[in-house]
């Protein structure tokens, strides 16, 4: 039985069209994977089946019978539940009070039937088989115990078609094998399950078939290798490992990117086997030279930001090595790294990289105060013509230097951003994620912008979900896996390589997999 | 330059009609010595809103200074009647009153806590110790401390002078320092500050710092105005410094505001009550009034910030 269809589902933010034309079909008693690099447009699929994001486009069947429009409550009715990587419980109530408040009808001068509720719970908790005290707060389960609970609510709801948004990705082994088992459990009873996840092993482990989104678009549906009672009658081809990787990447033209100018000199930034326990950096050796752009590639949650967070003081290394210009230096705070020559444009610039209520100008002196007002005073003429100066040389679109900073556009905002780390003179430039969520003009420019700051000397890091542009930037790409840095590409090698070494696969990386053999033996 | 004010010129038009109205209807209110009688009294009170001013752009708050304002004025008296010079009577007044904004600076800024609490906490106790300490008993002050010895005339201009100054003094900070600019990153958004290099955890101490030495000073403009320190002085105070700053346009979320419009919104505050009981309104209805206003330019700003869809 058909419990959810969605043909053709369509979804702009802006000019970013986040979903264009996407079906998806799921049936009852399977495990159905979705899987897409960073960005692929699985998230906002998934909002849209949840009924947080309203479809531009497309229409949307629950159990054969089509609904106009889904809000969060009628997807809720509908039997839709979803169930976050960080689960969305009250952490200062108890598990039978969360539970309580999920499925029983709001009844405002109700009297709460606290022994049924805690009876509910309990039932539900053991249908998942989970061993937890329905009177024990939230805030003290693990977070294996927290899915649980979200999944029992799930259950309790009678929901027939469940999301599990990277359920796995907290998880030790264990836990996982037992959240696994709970799947198969509600997959025997009839639910259909939406599952993603990065790691293909677990998909292979649970999935009856896969569809596979990239750059918003369904690349199509798969059978999973092995052969599965619930799923027999299903019509797809099969698919192995290798070829899911190559349908992720797909073939990227890179030509869109500036060409690789200067030759890279000497070594600016070198990394030495650091590590800092507390954000799961382990051992990284990487080096960064003058007038090279190294891309740095990886999953959500590779530990790339928090790379870049060390090296620019923001979290202190507990091991390893830092050295600038062959000299070993201590980065304990970001003066001492702006001091050093080091300069850090952060990712998510609405939040902490543009100051929305301050004028431009203002945004783009911020880190420099003391080298360009070098006396007491500030100096509004020195400010003004820094600001023109790099509204011109970056072509941030304003309407001056006395804009402010939240009246720009994304692309723009992300200009200033860059601009108050130019003027900082830096010797290394860090750069996180600098092109989300910016259009596609915009984005070219900054790609521009980077590539002259490297030939003019400068050493780049660039880190970037976007693999594209990982590897149209890179000169040397790379690639962050469990919190180190795992494989390390020339500029232009193809995506399917880099994608492989993302997420753990060597052997496809090497070029050995036995592909046909696999083929052959099933 | 209207336009990036606009929200401080528009208090400055409120003001400047009241003024108008009471140039019509009341032109006694414009009589020199009592004009400046009213100024003097009311000068400690600005000099304790600039403080409260610089607190809320670095998007903290302050309402403790009623209470160090009081223990402030009774260390100044203690030290006066023990016929120590008169400049070492405020500077000791200003030092505890630093002490005092060190004390909830550190607790701010260190521990991170949220500062209407360590306010909330640091006003009780320090009024309630100033009670058990002193007993409710009034500061007598020897012959020389009023007015600074002066004529009464010369000490009220005096009195008047330094809260200009001070207001002078902290509009440059703000505007012309970086050390200014910094507290309005921080207050906009301290993580883009960390960022760009500024220390937060540092300007949030050394805001509330200046505003526990600006209170010691406000309190010795206080104390020289009488011959005796009414322990129980200061009370509302924070309230009164806090208005006169959301009048004049000082953001409660932090980074926004300046001290001219801080000023404008202390003069509306000031003019109103007596520009209403010179039409005839009874002088009973003076806070009712005044939070009226206070709730006006609130609501302004609400639907200001509603129309600019933030």
């Amino acid at each position: 039985m058909c419990l959810l269809q969605l043909t053709s589902i369509a979804k702009s933010f802006g000019a970013v069209r986040a979903l264009k034309g996407v079906s998806f079909e799921l049936q009852a008693g399977e495990v159905h994977a979705l899987l897409g690099e960073n960005g692929a447009g699985k998230s906002t699929l998934i909002k849209v089946i949840t009924g947080a994001h309203r479809a531009d486009g497309g229409t949307i069947e629950v159990h054969g019978r089509q609904v106009a429009s889904l809000s969060p409550a009628e997807a809720r009715g509908l039997g839709i539940a979803c169930i976050y990587q960080q689960p969305a419980l009250f952490p200062d109530l108890t598990v039978a009070e969360n539970i309580g408040l999920r499925l029983e009808k709001f009844r405002p001068f109700g009297r709460v039937r606290w022994r049924l509720r805690r009876q509910t719970a309990s039932e539900l908790l053991r249908r998942v088989g989970a061993e937890i005290d329905p009177d024990a707060e939230v805030r003290w389960l693990s977070m294996p115990e927290q899915q649980l609970v979200e999944i029992a609510c799930a259950l309790g709801a009678g929901a027939r078609i469940v999301v599990m948004d990277e359920p796995t990705a907290s998880l030790t082994r264990q836990e996982q094998e037992r959240l696994f088992g709970v799947v198969r459990g509600l997959r025997a009873d009839g639910v259909g399950i939406i599952y993603i996840s990065h790691r293909l092993e677990e998909i292979f482990a649970l999935a009856d078939r896969v569809t596979v989104l990239r750059d918003g678009e369904s690349v199509g549906t798969w059978r999973m290798r092995k052969p599965s009672a619930s799923g027999a009658g299903l019509a797809e081809p099969a698919v192995t490992e290798a070829e899911l990787i190559q349908l992720m990447v797909g073939r990227e033209v890179a030509s869109t990117y500036p060409p690789a100018g200067a030759k890279p000199a000497k070594t600016v930034l070198s990394l030495r086997r650091l590590g800092c326990s507390s954000s799961g950096i382990r051992d990284v050796t990487l080096d960064v030279r003058s007038g090279e752009i190294v891309g740095l590639a990886g999953l959500v949650g590779a530990g790339r930001t928090e790379l870049a967070r060390i090296v620019f003081g923001l979290t202190p290394a507990d091991s390893g090595e830092i050295e600038l210009d062959g000299e070993r230096v201590a980065i304990g705070s970001p003066q001492q790294a702006v001091a050093r020559g080091i300069a850090y444009v952060p990712e998510d610039r609405r939040r902490h990289g543009v100051v929305l209520e301050m004028p431009i100008a203002h945004n783009m002196t911020m880190a420099v105060h003391d080298r360009i007002f070098p006396g007491t005073w500030l100096r509004p003429e020195a400010e003004r013509s820094l600001a023109e100066r790099q509204i011109g040389a970056l072509g941030v679109k304003a309407s001056g230097p006395d804009a402010p900073g939240g009246s720009l556009s994304g692309g723009n905002q992300q200009k200033v951003s860059l601009a108050r780390w130019l003027a900082t003179q830096p010797k290394l430039l860090i750069l996180d994620e600098p092109t989300q969520g910016v259009d596609v003009g915009a984005k070219s420019e900054i790609h521009k912008i980077i590539r002259r700051l490297a030939d003019e000397g400068m050493a780049v890091l660039l880190i970037s979900s976007d693999l594209p542009e990982v590897l149209g930037m890179g000169d040397r790409i790379a690639v962050m896996r469990g919190g180190t840095v795992v494989a390390l590409f020339p500029g232009g090698s193809d995506a399917q390589t880099v994608m492989a070494a993302a997420l753990g696969h060597g052997s496809v990386a090497d070029g050995t997999a036995p592909v046909a053999d696999e083929e052959a033996s099933c | 330059m209207l336009k990036r004010h606009f929200r401080e010129f528009s208090v400055l038009g409120v003001l400047l009609s009241v003024l108008a109205l009471l140039g019509v209807f009341a032109p006694d209110f414009f009589a020199p010595q009592p004009l400046l009688s009213r100024l003097t009294a009311a000068a400690p009170k600005l000099v304790v809103a600039c403080g409260i001013t610089v607190v809320m752009i670095s998007r903290q708050i302050d309402i403790s200074v009623g209470s160090l304002f009081a223990v402030c004025s009774v260390v100044c008296g203690l030290v006066a009647a023990a016929k120590v010079p008169l400049p070492l009577a405020v500077a000791s007044s200003i030092a505890v009153g630093a002490i005092g904004g060190a004390l909830n600076g550190a607790l701010v800024a260190g521990l991170r806590l949220p500062s209407i609490v360590v306010t909330l906490a640091t006003m009780v106790t320090l009024r309630e110790g100033l009670r058990l300490a002193q007993q409710g008993v009034f500061v007598d002050l020897p012959d020389g401390l009023q007015w600074a010895g002066l004529p009464m005339i010369a000490g009220q201009y005096l009195v008047c002078g330094i809260a200009m100054t001070v207001l002078v003094a902290m509009s440059t900070v703000m505007r012309h320092l970086a050390i200014g600019r910094a507290v309005y990153a921080v207050g906009s958004d301290a993580e883009a500050a960390r960022l760009a290099g500024i220390r937060p955890r540092l300007v949030t101490f050394g805001v509330f710092v200046l505003m526990g030495a600006l209170t010691g000073l406000a309190a010795v403009m206080n104390v020289v105005q009488s011959p005796q320190v009414d322990p129980n002085t200061g009370k509302m105070l924070e309230l009164e410094a806090i208005a006169a700053a959301v009048v004049g346009g000082v953001a409660v979320s932090g980074g926004r505001g300046n001290l001219g419009g801080v000023l404008v919104g202390f003069l509306l505050l000031a003019c109103i009550t007596p520009a209403l009981t010179y039409i005839g309104v009874k002088p009973y209805w003076d806070k009712a009034i005044q939070g009226a206003v206070i709730l006006l330019a609130v609501v302004a700003d609400g639907l200001r910030n509603r129309k600019n869809g933030r």
